[in-house]
């Protein structure tokens, strides 16, 4: 029986009552109605041929492998540019110069993503930059097509995602204690071994993170795959949104959207066992 | 053509129903007879189109644009009864909201419709036993759009000028399944107001064709500054509504109707059965489908397209932009828009799908 009064006890109640609250308004009920709706023929019965037509028709499940294979390249590929970048502001960039140096590295994060994406279907068109230094410098005879492709899409996601993975690997190595390295370099450890056994371990719990957010707003994104694939293949939230726009077939859209979550949740218990934010 | 036509140059709005409904609540709701509240297509949002209403007759038009008639329906159905007064629909799917209930059947003797295009009144869509429940204010063609600098303009009166080598990679596909469809039918010499689930698989061979020529599959704005700043050179799909409105900046672009014919897409304007403004409402319609109201609507900044009453009150620029004198040849040569029914719709929306997933 607890000694405490009940005053004590209502407490963490009362404090974490506005938060239970909002999930509940914002996520459980919409996922709870978003459920039914995917279960709901257009009779009123219920019904599973929602997602039976995801597993039956191949050009959904199609969209599913664009996205998993789209955003997968992109997590990899912005984790592999993320670190570098990371390392060289927390270790290389001298401490009073480090705020700045991550504002400048953030700064894409101040414009809007779909001017952004806009921007970047200039840069990569025929006649866009990166097309005019390729055939100017004679790389190529001809423009290449670089716009409207699923090149375009992860250059676009990466361009974002690496200011993101950025800022929680740097806030990972930050939090590092230089002790670390020092009793690496005591044992005879020298830096490359030290960052394979004893850097890179450690800071894996930013990296997981960045990651998953990366993979899991990525996954969900619709603008960056419209703007800048050119429709030559479709991801899941485009399949999604035809759904919504063109059919106004929202039990197949909320199915599909339910899938993809069953997706996103299979990749967090993937990596469930880094997703924990401790001071090193 | 039309649904991705508005939907487009509002990528940003496409909200699902339950969040229009908020919207609603929050601002657009009928609150009093002074308002109008209409479901719209991005046309009718230009303030120039607007405002002489308003101001004519001291109303304020409360406007929703959608994105796709079951997207409009969805709207409606997450409304209360009375929410709406006039709603914009692509012709072919007048009957749709009959069926549903929803339309007012509209009086003839108050509007122009001795003026408009025979050929675009389509009573075969907006008369429903007998009552008339809409009225065609804008048409176009979904047909082939070019650069006459970059190809010769020769090649473009025939659709098989898609499928060949010699502009591959240089097209854009407008990405909207019905009318592309009904080009890829017409292609195939099969009529759009036939066409049957058998016609299906030849009629998608002729669309795996011309995506295997097509630099990308796009929306309006993605289409139309593919072909502006010379990433395609081609549009299938397109017609004045691409070209007219960028006829000023770019003179090189052009439209033309091929031998094998081009798709007639038409919109019309509707009144709610439970409309509570119900004169307002109509007082809009003739206005929309008065001289000025049409020659306003044609030229709108989000895009052009041919008035249905030929006494717009365009101007000799306008007019030839439009290449309104051409009309009655190009009229001659379209065909319907394809309006297939519910099932034969999900089957080619699958097949569009196909298309788009083909490497």
């Amino acid at each position: 029986m607890s000694t405490k009064p009940a005053s004590e006890r209502a407490t963490p109640w009362a404090l974490v009552t506005p938060a239970l609250l909002w999930t509940l308004c914002f996520f459980v009920l919409p996922f709870a109605a978003m459920a039914l709706t995917s279960v709901t023929a257009k009779d009123g019965s219920f019904t599973l041929s929602n997602y039976a037509q995801f597993f039956e028709n191949p050009s959904y499940w199609r969209a599913m492998v664009n996205s998993l294979q789209v955003t997968a390249i992109v997590t990899v590929v912005s984790v592999l540019l993320a670190y570098p970048l990371a390392w060289i502001l927390a270790e290389q960039v001298p401490e009073r110069f480090q705020r700045l140096a991550l504002m400048l590295a953030v700064l894409p994060f101040w414009t809007s993503y779909v001017v952004r994406s806009y921007s970047w279907l200039l840069v990569l068109a025929q006649n866009g930059v990166v097309n005019r230094v390729l055939t100017g410098s004679g790389l190529f005879a001809d423009p290449v097509q670089l716009a409207n492709t699923r090149l375009a899409t992860v250059i676009g996601f990466v361009h974002f995602f690496v200011m993101l993975l950025t800022l929680t690997i740097f806030a990972n190595l930050k939090q590092l204690s230089p002790s670390y390295r020092k009793a690496a370099a005591d044992l005879g450890a020298g830096p490359v071994r030290t960052f394979i056994h004893v850097i890179l371990p450690l800071t894996l719990p930013g990296i997981v993170v960045g990651a998953f957010l990366t993979f899991v707003l990525a996954i969900g994104d619709y603008i960056t795959p419209q703007i800048l694939g050119g429709n030559n293949e479709l991801l899941m939230p485009q399949l999604i949104m035809m759904q919504i726009g063109r059919r106004g077939d929202f039990p197949l859209a909320s199915a599909l959207a339910i899938i993809l979550m069953a997706v996103v949740t299979v990749a967090y218990l993937a990596s469930a066992r880094w997703l924990k934010i401790e001071r090193a | 053509m039309t649904n991705n036509l508005r939907s487009a140059l509002k990528r940003g709005m496409r909200v699902a129903a339950a969040a229009s409904t908020l919207a609603m609540l929050a601002g657009t709701s009928p609150l009093s007879a002074q308002e109008l509240n209409a479901l719209i297509w991005c046309d009718h949002a230009d303030p120039a189109l607007l405002q002489p209403f308003e101001e004519a007759n001291g109303v304020k038009v409360n406007v929703k644009e959608f994105e796709g008639t079951g997207a409009g329906f969805a709207i409606v159905d997450q409304s209360q009864p009375g929410d709406w007064d006039v709603m914009v629909i692509d012709s072919i799917d007048v009957p749709r909201g009959v069926e549903k209930g929803l339309f007012e059947p509209l009086p003839e003797d108050k509007l122009p419709f001795a003026d408009l295009f025979p050929e675009v009144k389509m009573d075969n869509k907006t008369v429903v036993n007998g009552k008339r429940y809409a009225i065609t204010e804008k048409f176009g063609y979904n047909t082939i759009s070019f650069n006459k600098t970059k190809v010769d303009p020769a090649d473009m009166d025939t659709l098989s000028s898609l499928t060949g080598d010699k502009y591959k990679g240089r097209l854009a596909i407008y990405d909207y399944y019905l009318p592309v469809i009904g080009m890829a039918a017409l292609a195939i010499g099969k009529k759009t107001a036939d066409l049957t689930e058998a016609d299906l698989p030849a009629i998608k061979e002729e669309l795996l064709k011309m995506k295997a020529n097509a630099k990308l599959v796009g929306e309006v704005t993605a289409s139309q500054t593919a072909l502006a700043t010379g990433e395609v050179d081609i549009l299938v799909g397109g017609g004045e509504w691409v070209t007219a409105g960028l006829a000023k900046e770019n003179p090189a672009l052009d439209f033309s109707i091929p031998k094998e014919g081009g798709v007639l897409w038409s919109q019309s304007l509707a009144m709610f059965k439970d409309s509570k403004n119900k004169d307002l409402a109509l007082k809009f319609i003739q206005y929309v489908l008065s001289p000025e109201g049409q020659a306003r609507l044609a030229t709108s900044s989000c895009y052009w397209g041919m008035p249905s009453n030929k006494k717009a009150a365009l101007t000799d620029n306008e007019k030839k932009t439009l290449r309104f004198d051409e009309q009655p040849a190009f009229l001659a040569r379209a065909q319907a828009y394809p309006a297939p029914n519910a099932d034969l719709d999900k089957k080619m929306q699958d097949m569009w799908t196909e298309m788009l997933q083909a490497q």
